[in-house]
């Protein structure tokens, strides 16, 4: 009796006790990402460097995953990731490691985050606290920091998709190098490792009228572009940044009239053909005002190469509203 | 088994079973629920106008929610000495401090110049993060996000369904101000 009824409760009521999770490891030498005693990455996990890279003030980044199965890549714009995928993202400021994001996809479909910052001797990170740190001038995100910009999609994962990974890469994107052994779409795509991608989008590129307005798209995309789509929650602004490999769809919400103004500024349209000083865009990515910057999250330097290929971008354009 | 204890099993079963924490399921008691819980919450200490009546400062119901009027232009803030950091409006509605200057929101739905246009997920994210439109800009003191982030989801669901039953009010509230750098 002792030992039957707990298990005919939990029959009874129709409830399954699904065995819980293992806690993220609380140092980043446990989660998988270095060769045994050392801290180098495993060499059987995927490098990678999206061709429009995130601005994190300078921060030298490199990035991995491990796929436990093969992506369903169906749906160009929005990948599906297999539980179990896993992805690392190491930040260096002049040389030295000082963090390491850590994303998983666990077996219910959901996601989580963890971060971990380097410890002095640069032999191992330790998980950081949920409201985040700060390492000099380095600010290592709160978990609620990484939900905000990580769940502006469907998937979390952002720099990893058909556009950001396309072999045809963008040489005038602001800080958009790559490593000697990051992988491509197309080896992706050969290894089995991506399914369901049309042929015709094994090497996409932004469709642009010049190869200024080519690369500010992309930067845009993908400084921008994981929160200002037409799927996620801010969908209602009508301001679409997420450059769709399927179609043209949002292109015409850059000349669109501001949903954000201020008494401090007289530009009420997103993007002035001609002028940037009345370009919201261009305003609020040369600002770092709390209230006024965009992105609001993870930059407190202006990106100055950035801002000068948009503003030129701006400048020359035609298309009048 | 016995009968007696398979009675007392099977009454162990039912009330096991019958675990789950009852919901408000009609749309007329969640609004209810978050009437109830603005009103506790203290939201209209700053979300509604204060205006001098004969019985003293009160606030103006008329505007129910609706944020900083947008025909109140302030000045700049008065300089603060010493412990003394926080300047406010009579209304309420406009705080500066260290932070710069900020005015509170329009929770009534207008569509241009309220929540009209937000969704209860976008309501639950912007508190639980502290961040406008849950990804934005962090929300100004004195808003306690922090205290109303420990709010169930049910709660916050109530508190977003009895501001969209409001009647909306246009009324644009002005961006947050800078602080004001010290010139040397």
């Amino acid at each position: 009796m002792t030992h039957t009824v707990p298990i005919l409760l939990l029959v009874a009521c129709g409830e399954v006790v699904e065995p819980s999770l293992a806690p993220i490891p609380a140092r980043l030498s446990h989660t998988g990402l270095f060769v045994e005693g050392t801290t180098d990455a495993r060499p059987e996990l995927i490098a990678f460097s999206p061709q429009y890279p995130l601005w994190t003030d300078g921060a030298e980044k490199r990035r991995w995953v491990e796929l436990p199965a093969p992506i369903d890549a169906s749906d160009p714009d929005d990948w599906r990731f297999p539980p179990g995928t896993r992805f690392w993202k190491d930040f260096s400021r002049e040389g030295r490691r000082v963090e390491t994001r850590y994303l998983e996809a666990l077996p219910d479909g959901t996601w989580r985050y963890a971060t971990y910052v380097w410890d002095e001797d640069g032999r191992d990170a330790t998980l950081a606290g949920e409201r985040g740190a700060r390492v000099g001038d380095h600010v290592v995100p709160s978990v609620n920091d990484c939900v905000a910009c990580h769940e502006g999609r469907r998937s979390p994962v952002l720099g990893f998709g058909a556009l950001q990974l396309s072999g045809d890469r963008d040489p005038l994107a602001p800080h958009g190098s790559a490593h000697a052994d990051d992988v491509d779409l197309a080896a992706l795509v050969d290894r089995g490792l991506v399914r369901g991608l049309p042929e015709a989008l094994r090497a996409p590129r932004i469709d642009a009228e010049s190869p200024v307005e080519r690369a500010a798209l992309g930067y845009l995309h993908g400084n921008c572009g994981g929160c200002h789509d037409d799927r996620g929650p801010l969908r209602s602004l009508g301001f679409v940044l997420w450059r769709s490999l399927v179609d043209d769809r949002g292109r015409e919400t850059l000349r669109a009239a501001s949903v954000f103004t201020d008494a401090a500024h007289p530009a009420t349209q997103r993007v002035v053909a001609g002028d940037p000083a009345l370009s919201m865009v261009a305003i609020r990515m040369g600002s770092r005002t709390p209230h006024l910057q965009m992105p609001p999250i993870g930059t407190e330097v202006v990106d100055e190469a950035a801002l000068a290929l948009v503003v030129e971008w701006i400048r020359n354009e035609r298309n009048v509203p | 088994m016995t009968k007696r204890k398979s009675i007392v099993a099977a009454l162990l079963l039912s009330l096991a079973c019958d675990a789950e924490v009852p919901v408000e399921t009609s749309v007329e008691s969640q609004i209810e629920r978050g009437r109830y819980l603005v009103t506790v919450g203290g939201c209209h200490d700053c979300h509604t106008p204060w205006e001098p009546t004969d019985h003293g400062a009160a606030p103006d119901m008329s505007r129910a929610l609706s944020g900083h009027p947008a025909l109140l232009d302030m000045p700049d803030p008065p300089a603060t000495n010493g412990p003394w950091i926080v300047a406010l409006a009579g209304t309420n509605t406009a705080y500066a401090g260290p932070w710069g200057v900020s005015f509170t929101a329009n929770l009534t739905p207008d569509e241009e110049t309220g929540l009209g246009t937000w969704d209860t997920e976008t309501f639950v994210a912007t508190i639980r993060n502290g961040r406008h439109l849950g990804r934005g800009r962090p929300l100004l003191p004195p808003m306690p996000a922090a205290n109303y982030a420990q709010m169930t989801d049910e709660d916050l669901a109530a508190v977003f369904a009895y501001l969209r039953s409001l009647p909306p009010v246009r009324n644009r509230v002005p961006a947050p101000r800078p602080p004001v750098v010290a010139s040397l």
